[in-house]
């Protein structure tokens, strides 16, 4: 920390009038290392990695990427073995979860179920956003026709009824004949996407347009900026927030829209296993054996709690104020 | 720096002659009913026919009340906003007809300092990044290598601690937050800074310094300023030459004792009558000039003399005809038919 009073002193002798009332500085600044030059980006990572709620959320994220990764790993038992005389078992030493209905190994299948869920989520969610926030900018700062075209086709798009849209897309993609998990979890993901893309849109584009008027990109335009650099360096940064926290409660909303889908029979199919399959079809036994939707559900939770908490983190540290 | 000056100095025009020319600047902004099919009801004259000229290290002072179109002058001078018509000569270059290359070192040339320091920086940039920008955008004039030193240089010239180049602006006060847009608009070294109302936003003890670096920079860089606000005695502390606005028109122009001790047009009376003064002794002694009504809409402005609905001289002549801003008392130029000196000001 540099002494506000040795400023004060040579900026009085560059005949600059300052007083120590201006120069009265907050302490909270960060020790200054002047000749380092920092970024936004740089003190936000620096400031990421002393928050205990980042560190947190990133070790159960990273634990959730390596057992979808190797769900082999966690568990020796088929997730998709089958013996009625199980059925609807409590958890015991054999079974951690208990057996579900048709005496499947519960946590065999939330293990196996990892890849598949988690999948959905960050991909749709990251697709959404991507989508959305690139349509959103641009119709935000260039304003205009192009605002109208895109808005009213994001009404379009968001006047579709969820259910009937994820209908019509799947069913269409289906007719060309792929089966493999990984190109059917990709088909929902990308309807997913295209149906709920205007929301994110929405969202970026009223903090691009609020953004676009503030007096920083007007310096920057009489600077001769280019759209893209006003567009990156001043108003993505500025619109960022909101939509960050938007995406971490679409990541668990669309795990459980992908249960909706499959219930529908348009959705994952066996022998791909994921939570939001298992929590439907546990919806008639919630009062005998509540364990069938307890352990999918508290696994799904902790899921989006710690993509929620990384959000948190990631917004907070990119606001320099609340660091 | 000095060096820059000197060097430029010897291939640029002498100081005192004309940089900046204006000739009829007119800025109208249509105003648009109708939800999917829009159509234009009227025009808001927001400028409407103004012409001056800057010389080269003088500080035109622009007044007028709020919404006499003084933010747009600035606005169409940056060339953020089009003109709707009229011409701005940049060393007898058109500034309005400049495109590409010619336009990137226009804003080298001329930059502007705007209103509200709370706004007007990034808060998500750091001071250097804020400062630095000029040369991220205009690469050619600062080696890669040198930014940073170059960056440190200016918060040194606007009176900041170069070690503050890590914080972000909300760690800054408003007179702190006005210097570092100072220091933004001085990156590219500009001959010309366009001060859009840059001490209104700020404390009057802050005011002051923030005036007196603005006039410090202008003797060290050789700047011309076009200064504008609200505040007749900010102007005049700074103001070789003072230019008068009411609804989008210049009604007087001049010298800052023409303007400040021979006023001609009854609205500069009237804005000067209104100044506080703050010897106790003559309070009570000087007339106060008070002004009926509202200022008009610029949608639809007064015919003739747009001054005429709240002048105590309005006559037939002033509803017809539309006084020429020219020299008719006084040895300066006033757009009053009835142009007689009266001096307000104690």
């Amino acid at each position: 920390m540099t002494d506000p009073t040795i400023a004060t002193q040579q900026a009085d002798a560059g005949g600059a009038y300052v007083t120590a009332l201006e120069h009265a500085e907050p302490t909270t600044g960060q020790p200054g290392r002047p000749g380092k030059p920092r970024s936004l980006w740089s003190d936000a990572w620096r400031d990421l990695r002393r928050r205990p709620l980042f560190i947190i959320a990133v070790v159960v994220i990273l634990f959730l990427t390596v057992v979808a990764l190797f769900p082999q790993w966690f568990t020796s038992v088929d997730p998709n073995h089958r013996d009625l005389t199980r059925s609807r078992q409590p958890p015991s030493g054999d079974a951690w979860f208990g057996y579900d209905v048709q005496g499947q190994d519960i946590y065999a299948r939330v293990v196996y179920g990892t890849r598949w869920s988690l999948l959905v989520g960050v991909a749709g969610s990251l697709l959404t956003v991507l989508i959305g926030g690139t349509i959103g900018l641009l119709a935000g700062y260039f304003g205009g026709w192009l605002d109208g075209l895109l808005s009213r086709v994001g009404e379009v798009f968001s006047g579709l009824p969820f259910v009937l849209g994820g209908i019509v897309i799947l069913n269409a993609f289906r007719s060309t004949g792929v089966d493999s998990a990984l190109a059917l979890v990709g088909m929902v993901v990308l309807a997913l996407a295209l149906l709920t893309w205007p929301i994110s849109m929405r969202i970026i584009r009223s903090a691009a347009i609020s953004a676009k008027q503030q007096d920083y990109v007007k310096a920057a335009r009489a600077l001769g900026a280019s759209p893209w650099r006003i567009i990156f360096r001043h108003m993505l940064p500025n619109c960022l927030a909101p939509v960050l926290v938007y995406a971490t409660i679409l990541l668990g909303s669309f795990i459980a829209i992908e249960a909706t889908l499959s219930f529908l029979g348009i959705g994952l199919r066996d022998p791909a296993v994921s939570w939001g399959v298992m929590i439907s079809d546990s919806r008639n036994y919630i009062r005998v054996a509540p364990h069938l939707l307890l352990f999918p559900a508290g696994i799904l939770t902790l899921t989006v709690l710690a993509f929620v908490m990384l959000g948190d983190a990631v917004r907070d540290a990119l606001d320099p104020k609340l660091r | 720096m000095s060096e820059t000056v000197s060097e430029r100095a010897a291939t640029e025009p002498a100081p005192g002659e004309a940089i900046l020319e204006v000739r009829d600047l007119v800025k109208h902004f249509p105003v648009r009913v109708g939800v999917l099919f829009k159509h234009v009801i009227g025009q808001v004259r927001a400028v409407d026919g103004v012409s001056f000229e800057l010389r080269r290290g003088e500080t035109l002072g622009v007044v007028g009340e709020s919404g006499c179109g003084k933010s747009t002058l600035a606005q169409v001078l940056m060339r953020l906003e089009p003109p709707t018509s009229g011409t701005a000569l940049y060393k007898g270059r058109d500034m309005f007809a400049m495109r590409g290359a010619e336009l990137r070192k226009l804003r080298r040339s001329i930059q502007i300092v705007l209103q509200d320091p709370y706004t007007s920086l990034n808060p998500r940039m750091t001071v250097g990044d804020i400062v630095g920008e000029p040369f991220d955008i205009h690469p050619e004039v600062a080696p890669k290598g040198e930014r940073r030193a170059k960056v440190r240089e200016l918060l040194d010239v606007v009176g900041l601690n170069p070690e503050h180049i890590n914080r972000y602006p909300h760690q800054f006060s408003g007179g702190q937050r006005q210097r570092i847009g100072i220091a933004r608009a001085l990156a590219l070294r500009p001959e010309i800074i366009i001060c859009d109302e840059p001490v209104s936003a700020l404390d009057v003890s802050i005011q002051a310094q923030v005036m007196n670096l603005l006039g410090d920079l202008q003797s060290e860089f050789g700047l011309s300023y076009v200064f504008i606000a609200h505040d007749l005695s900010v102007v005049r502390h700074l103001s070789d030459r003072v230019a008068v606005m009411y609804l989008g028109k210049i009604v007087e122009i001049g010298t800052e004792d023409e303007i400040y001790s021979h006023p001609t047009h009854p609205y500069t009376q009237a804005l000067l009558s209104a100044v506080p003064v703050a010897d106790p002794t003559v309070r009570g002694q000087r007339q106060v000039i008070r002004l009926e009504g509202d200022v008009p809409s610029p949608v639809d402005p007064p015919s003739g003399c747009r001054f005429r609905t709240r002048c105590w001289k309005a006559q037939d002549v002033c509803a017809e005809e539309v006084p020429e801003l020219v020299t008719r008392v006084a040895g300066h130029p006033s757009a009053c038919h009835f142009a007689e000196e009266r001096s307000v000001v104690p």
